[in-house]
């Protein structure tokens, strides 16, 4: 509950134009039996960029699986609420919610039987989108954005598998935000890629915050100290932590915090 | 190094060379059949393997000559209703299965369909003669083909399952994180993906149905004129083979020689065909 009243202090230290775009209260998430987090409360705000960190297990998955409904997907429930926009996300249609806050995962995962050109715009194409000179424009736009045009320009006709790990990945992202989004939740994005790819994801995450809500779950402290607005820290499915990425870096109000950002366990 | 030299680690390699030499032993056992078949398939039938063959019908008993245009036409025919009834159940029913994994229903029909496709054809065939042959008061080409299909569907249901089950979960959630509903996703991203697996188990159910002799004896029951009537008895290539083996007639136990070597051609070609178009997939 120290949490909400953390929230708030942020709230006034801030610029005013920090918006709340979405919000979670006492977040109580399940696998069946098996409660993965207890009690989460914090907000995300709009065009910033908020980081998960935590030890292994912690529930950072579980967390930004919540915030749209990816969770339910594989049989999982929650208690508490979400909102987006002010909006009970419960009260979405599943799909659209999606549309709304897209997703990118911790391992590349293109789909297997399209070529890139087709990977960008699937989302499009497949919620019915058939204009094919406004689908190439997007497309170009897309891999412009996530700095991969210059890559595969001559190749939008090949699978894309075919790419390497780290054009894969730029590759989701590029299919995550042709459907424009209101806010991105990536899982772990670089944590599969070699250190050039993973500054590029970096410096892409930098350019996206201008237009998108962006969540990053990471392992890599210097990374969320890097790419973050505001840090959150889990531990064993409770909130420890939250707030400003400086702040908490520097001078961790919890003890926790402070031992699992010097790698004294986690 | 020594070690290398004892007598225990060469008796370990004899005890390898010898358990090598087993392998490769029961491998050229199971060629010796196939060798077989092919041999006397060929020995014996390609005499009888001309134009004539293919074009002509079969002659009256007691003149030589003449073909099976009939058994081909009417395979075709069987086949192809076969494959109308089971390619469509046997690819839903499968993709419904991969959806649903724990509920009382699709555990109680994945059970069905595995005692489905222990039943002996010959089952399925009475069956089928019982429940359309006998109210229909004739035998006919259509229930001899819902008897074929009978058969594809536990083979292609079963394929398709696994096929669907194969493709990684991460592809799903990928196409549900973009916000495709579930069953756009099913069509256009699952499918494809499965899609040359379940191609090889429609392929073999196929040959499988081309190559069933039973279960045609009570349905289509066969046909010495020319008929594509789906309500009248019609020819098939195996049931023809059947009828010529057994005939006192060397002509026409070389024609039922003949017809299985075209049967057995048929289906490798089915087999090549397949491979060919998935590695061009690749
Ligand atoms: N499908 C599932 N079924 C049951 N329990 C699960 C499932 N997925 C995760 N859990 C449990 O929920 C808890 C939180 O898992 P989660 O995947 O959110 O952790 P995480 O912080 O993302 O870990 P990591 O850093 O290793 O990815 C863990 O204790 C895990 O065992
Ligand atoms: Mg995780």
């Amino acid at each position: 509950m120290n949490s909400l009243t953390k929230t708030e202090t942020i709230e006034k230290t801030t610029k005013p134009e920090l918006k709340e775009k979405m919000s979670v209260k006492y977040l109580c998430a399940y696998f069946g039996d098996v409660q993965a987090l207890s009690t989460v409360s914090m907000s995300i705000y709009k065009k910033r960029v908020l980081a998960i960190i935590g030890p292994s297990g912690c529930g950072k998955s579980t967390f930004i699986r919540c915030l749209n409904r990816m969770h339910e997907v594989v049989g999982g429930e929650y208690v508490g609420e979400i909102k987006l926009d002010d909006v009970d996300i419960k009260k979405f249609n599943s799909v659209i919610l999606r549309r709304k806050v897209g997703m990118v995962f911790q391992k590349p995962n293109p789909f297997p039987t399209m070529s890139v050109f087709d990977n960008v715009v699937a989302g499009l194409k497949l919620n019915g989108f058939r204009n094919k000179s406004k689908l190439k424009e997007i497309a170009e736009d897309c891999l412009k954005k996530v700095a991969l045009w210059d890559e595969v320009k001559d190749s939008l006709n090949k699978a894309g598998t075919s790419l390497s790990g780290g054009q894969q990945q730029r590759l989701c992202i590029a299919r995550t935000i042709a459907v424009e989004p209101e806010v991105i939740l990536m899982d772990e994005p670089a944590s599969a890629l070699d250190p050039i790819s993973t500054a590029k994801i970096e410096e892409l995450i930098f350019d996206l915050r201008k237009n998108y809500t962006i969540v990053i779950v990471t392992h890599n402290m210097q990374q969320a100290a890097r790419v973050s607005d505001f840090t959150a820290f889990l531990y064993m499915g409770k909130l420890v932590e939250y707030n400003k990425t400086k702040k908490l870096f520097i001078s961790p109000t919890e003890k926790r915090t402070e031992d699992y950002i010097a790698g004294r366990f986690g | 190094m020594e070690e290398y030299n004892s007598t225990k680690y060469k008796w370990r390699i004899r005890k390898s060379n010898i358990a090598v030499m087993f392998a490769v032993l029961s491998a050229l056992l199971v060629l010796i059949p196939l060798f077989l078949i092919l041999f006397y398939t060929v020995q014996q039938g390609i005499s009888s393997i001309n134009w004539d063959f293919f074009t002509q019908m079969p002659k009256p008993v007691g003149e030589t000559g003449g073909g099976m245009a009939n058994a081909l036409v009417g395979s075709a025919i069987l086949v192809l209703l076969g494959s109308a009834l089971g390619i469509p159940v046997g690819v839903m029913s499968g993709i419904y299965l991969s959806e649903e994994s724990d509920s009382f229903l699709p555990k109680s029909i994945r059970f069905l369909v595995e005692v489905l496709n222990g039943t002996p054809s010959i089952v399925i065939g009475i069956v089928a003669y019982i429940t359309f042959v006998v109210p229909m008061k004739s035998f006919s080409a259509l229930s001899g083909g819902i008897a074929l299909g009978i058969i594809m569907i536990p083979l292609i249901t079963r394929t398709t399952e696994e096929m669907v089950r194969l493709v990684p979960s991460t592809v799903r959630e990928a196409s549900f994180g973009l916000g495709i509903p579930k069953w756009k996703t099913t069509l256009h991203v699952i499918l494809p993906a499965a899609m040359k697996g379940m191609l090889t188990g429609i392929i073999l159910s196929i040959a499988r149905a081309a190559g069933e002799t039973a279960p045609l004896l009570f349905t289509a029951l066969g046909n010495r004129f020319w008929s594509t009537n789906l309500d009248q008895p019609i020819a098939s290539i195996t049931v023809f083979i059947y009828d010529y083996a057994k005939a006192p007639f060397d002509d026409w136990n070389r024609q039922a020689w003949a017809a299985s070597l075209v049967l057995i051609v048929f289906v490798t070609t089915l087999n090549v065909i397949f491979k060919i178009i998935s590695r061009k997939r690749k």
